[in-house]
């Protein structure tokens, strides 16, 4: 019944759902794009380091355990409300997942991989590009996938701080206990987290070389 | 800080709040784990059941679980424990499986060996040993727990996020940090304390 009755709020608001839908992935995507960008490259530079890996990872490892909604409210009284404040926010949360595997991933390669690549006259570019890349890849997506859920799933949170997205139907349907509007909110964002979840599980997998795929 | 040192009690009550209704909903979410794990461990297909829908559980946002639940269980404190419970079991379920299966096939032959029956085998021999496991799964579901009872002041379970929502709503960021900055200290905390736990126990085996 109350599917019903959202489904009848939707097609009476479609812009408002579909702009409420369209903020929601703008926001989750460049917060993911930004964290990408700037955590895949220091992942790869910290694993040549020790002293400030070991910094950095300590930091990230912080920072995973800190309350998503903590971390969007902290953002508010420096930078105010809005669509910015709420990427930076779902930005530093998607930081350490990635972060945290890209480190990983490029640690684990076996010494012995890369010593048989350079001895079949590698390059040190080559060996970046065509060994250690491919076999890293898997573990950096699944920290790309991790981070992907947390952050549609803080989108969420962003409609208290006047992110917008789908929590603004949320919000408002407990403000109002207009149970339908729960709905409108609860079930899109819901399937976009299991769907993008989906998705990047896929995606890993047809990263994962054929040698290495169980 | 001045809001702070004027106001200790009420972060005070907030976060003794906050810690009761995560503890009971870990407590909850343990008790099943246990029983869904050992079986997990034994038998593949309740593995793969069982670690299926709580990790489809796990990836719901936190905000869109707790409206689903108004419906059916209205706001409150149960309706924040029940998702509270349904986010940690994926982790606590997976780690009490896989603790107990990393078992030495021949640690349990012997202890057969022994004379020991399955009861005994289970609680004098792979519980213990998988103990490190699971206490780590507990780390982890405790940190997502003490995320998920601060987005539960909004539907009125009290605790930490109650300084953080009215804090917005009346823009008094003092309230804002108070609510935020302990609930972060409290996730740290909480977290350090049981890999120290976690370290001492593996220290323990080896």
């Amino acid at each position: 019944m109350l599917l019903v009755e959202a489904w009848q709020f939707i097609l009476a608001h479609p812009e408002r759902f579909l702009s409420a839908l369209w903020t929601h992935i703008a926001l989750s995507a460049s917060a993911l794009a930004i964290a990408i960008a700037i955590a895949v490259p220091l992942g790869v530079v910290l694993s040549g380091t020790r002293r400030a890996a070991q910094f950095a990872i300590a930091g990230a490892n912080v920072g995973r355990t800190l309350p998503s909604l903590a971390v969007l409210a902290l953002v508010m009284p420096i930078m105010g409300t809005g669509f910015v404040p709420s990427l930076f926010a779902l930005t530093l949360l998607a930081l350490p997942p990635i972060l945290i595997n890209t480190y990983t991933a490029v640690r684990q390669v076996e010494p012995d991989v890369v010593d048989a690549a350079r001895g079949m006259g590698m390059t040190r570019n080559e060996i970046r590009r065509k060994v250690e890349l491919p076999l890293a890849l898997p573990v950096i997506f699944a920290g790309i996938r991790t981070a992907a859920v947390q952050v549609i799933s803080g989108a969420v949170l962003a409609a208290y701080i006047g992110g917008g997205g789908l929590g603004d139907f949320i919000t408002a349907g407990i403000a109002m206990m207009a149970l339908p509007q729960l709905f409108v909110g609860a079930i899109p964002a819901t399937l976009l987290a299991l769907g993008t979840d989906r998705l990047f599980g896929a995606l890993q997998r047809a990263m994962t070389p054929a040698g290495l795929r169980s | 800080m001045t809001w702070f040192l004027r106001n200790w009690d009420q972060v005070a009550i907030a976060l003794w709040e906050h810690i009761v209704i995560s503890l009971t909903s870990l407590s909850i979410a343990f008790a099943i784990s246990l029983v869904a794990g050992i079986l997990a461990a034994r038998h593949e297909r309740v593995f793969r059941w069982a670690l299926g829908v709580s990790g489809l559980l796990y990836t719901i946002p936190t905000l869109a679980f707790l409206a689903l639940l108004i419906p059916v269980v209205g706001l409150g404190r149960t309706n924040a424990i029940i998702c509270m419970v349904a986010f940690s079991l994926m982790i606590m379920i997976r780690n009490v499986a896989t603790g107990i299966r990393e078992v030495p096939g021949d640690v349990v032959e012997a202890a057969k060996g022994m004379g020991m029956d399955a009861g005994e085998i289970l609680r004098r021999i792979e519980l213990p040993l998988a103990l490190p496991v699971i206490v780590a799964g507990l780390r982890i579901a405790t940190v997502t727990v003490i995320s998920v009872a601060v987005v539960a002041a909004y539907v009125n379970a009290g605790g930490l996020g109650t300084l953080i929502f009215s804090g917005i709503s009346s823009d008094h960021a003092p309230k804002i940090w108070a609510g935020a900055l302990t609930a972060c200290a409290l996730a740290v905390v909480a977290d350090l304390g049981l890999a120290q736990l976690e370290q001492w126990l593996r220290r323990r085996a080896a």
